[in-house]
């Protein structure tokens, strides 16, 4: 092997003036700012979608039904082409046009990533909704509640705190699947990553900074929700346990 | 207070209730028993409609839980339930267990719900487990803080859907001495149990299901003496011999 291993040149001048560190930096930003944009909306649709889901009213359930059948049976590159290219020739003109000209590439791409993570929480919430005893919403009902606020105050904080490990690998999901948004035009991290290799050739040291930017974001966000997780641990109670029947 | 009249209920083609009529009075104590499945069960959760029937009426302090115009949590405000598995919130400390439906429902300020929670839970005799988690008590103990929690609420009447039925036999005793002292206090009561002690002790009639039908509606001493129908002698036998 005769690879020529050059780590300063992150340090060198771009044609724009920056230095490539600055690239990295600027796509890092990128990286997390789509991506935990896509998680809030991810996580307040897929909550709804996930609660709609368990509701007695069979035409809340259908619907919730099959938006995660669409989001879910698709891929994410797919659908964020869909939302780039179809949906603003769908849509009446002048709504189309205002898509095409003068909303921000960001925004579509957070829409898109968020609209697809969503159908994957939202199977997650319900899945942790349904794994409480029925006698929860019943003791609920009882004590005068409505059927929403049996979710606000009794359903959802323990269904939360059973998904969490699976909202967490869905957070660090997030991340790495922002990669894909490179693709409909946001200056990401993967983005910036193909332009270094054009530019220089340094692949290696390139790759081997990327790979680690992408690692510590999703192990960050690890910890995060890691320590969430035990924040919100309840006395007494092993998480995945059920109480009772 | 509780009127129960030719109600009716299906579960798809399976009749799960037939034609139960029955009623609670102001103070009475009702005890219904049976054999599993008998309904019973079924029957108490219509009273306050967490399960709905198909046929018949159900009025309780004058309003019929079947309309569709019934403002169903104010009413089941007022009708306190205790269940067989507690169903305390597992996240909230036996205070907030206690506080937050008054604070949330009746509107009442936190200050004064968690007096009265905690009020109440003196009176059950667990005065020093306000700050623990549901997960952290015994379910002897659990099923007492989940009757304070129903009496925080100010009930005009209590439903009790088999309490001891999944409690171990020495945290039994713990839980029927705060329904006896319920009962003799005046409070109206409907009862599924087995605890045909607790139905000597304080109950004024006793209600026997078998299939879905009140088979034997009469008052203790008859049922004690002599049921009329021999399903009913049947069963108390079965569980009275042993």
């Amino acid at each position: 092997m005769n690879y020529h291993w050059d780590w300063m040149f992150f340090f060198q001048e771009t044609d724009d003036g920056l230095k490539y560190y600055d690239w990295i930096l600027s796509g890092l930003g990128w990286t997390t700012f789509v991506s935990l944009a896509s998680l809030a909306v991810a996580l307040i649709l897929g909550s709804a979608l996930g609660v709609m889901r368990t509701t007695p009213k069979r035409w809340l359930v259908g619907l919730g039904d099959a938006y995660v059948d669409l989001f879910r049976n698709v891929p994410l590159i797919v659908q964020l082409f869909m939302w780039f290219f179809v949906v603003p020739e769908l849509v009446p003109e002048k709504l189309g046009l205002w898509m095409k000209q003068d909303l921000p590439y960001f925004v579509i791409a957070i829409v898109g990533l968020g609209l697809y993570t969503a159908a994957r929480i939202a199977e997650q919430v319900k899945a942790g909704i349904n794994s409480l005893s029925r006698g929860q919403r019943f003791a609920g009902l009882a004590l005068g509640f409505t059927e929403w606020q049996t979710y606000r105050y009794v359903r959802l904080p323990m269904a939360y705190r059973i998904v969490l490990p699976a909202l967490t690998s869905e957070a660090m999901n997030i991340f790495k699947n922002s990669a894909v948004t490179y693709a409909v035009g946001i200056l990401e991290l993967y983005f910036q990553y193909k332009q270094i290799i054009e530019k220089t050739s340094q692949v290696l040291e390139i790759t081997i900074v990327v790979t680690m930017a992408y690692f510590i974001l999703a192990f960050v966000m690890n910890r995060i929700l890691a320590f969430v997780e035990a924040r919100t641990r309840v006395p007494g109670l092993i998480v995945g346990q059920k109480g009772g029947k | 207070m509780i009127e129960i009249k030719n109600v009716s209920k299906w579960y798809g083609s399976f009749q799960v209730l037939t034609d139960c009529t029955t009623q609670v009075g102001k103070s009475e104590v009702v005890v219904v028993c049976g054999p599993s499945g008998s309904g019973k069960s079924t029957l108490i959760k219509c009273v306050n409609a967490l399960e709905p029937f198909q046929q018949g009426s159900i009025v309780v302090n004058g309003i019929a839980v079947e309309d569709p115009k019934t403002d169903l949590p104010k009413l089941r405000a007022k009708v306190g339930m205790v269940f067989q598995n507690f169903e305390l919130f597992p996240h909230m400390t036996i205070t907030d267990n206690l506080a937050i439906a008054q604070i949330k429902v009746l509107g009442r300020g936190r200050e004064e719900a968690v007096d009265k929670g905690l009020k109440l839970l003196d009176r059950v005799g667990l005065k020093n487990q306000a700050a623990k988690f549901p997960g952290q008590l015994s379910g002897g103990q659990q099923q007492r803080v989940a009757i304070a929690r129903a009496l925080a609420m100010d009930p005009i009447c209590m439903l009790f859907d088999e309490p001891t039925s999944a409690l171990d036999p020495e945290m039994i005793n713990e839980v029927l001495d705060v329904m006896v002292q319920l009962a003799q206090e005046g409070m109206t009561m409907m009862c599924v149990t087995h605890e045909m002690g607790f139905a000597r002790k304080v109950a004024n009639r006793v209600i026997f299901m078998d299939r879905g039908a009140i088979v034997e509606d009469a008052a203790k001493e008859d049922f004690f003496g002599q049921p009329r129908s021999e399903r009913a002698q049947t069963f108390l036998a079965k569980i009275l011999n042993h």
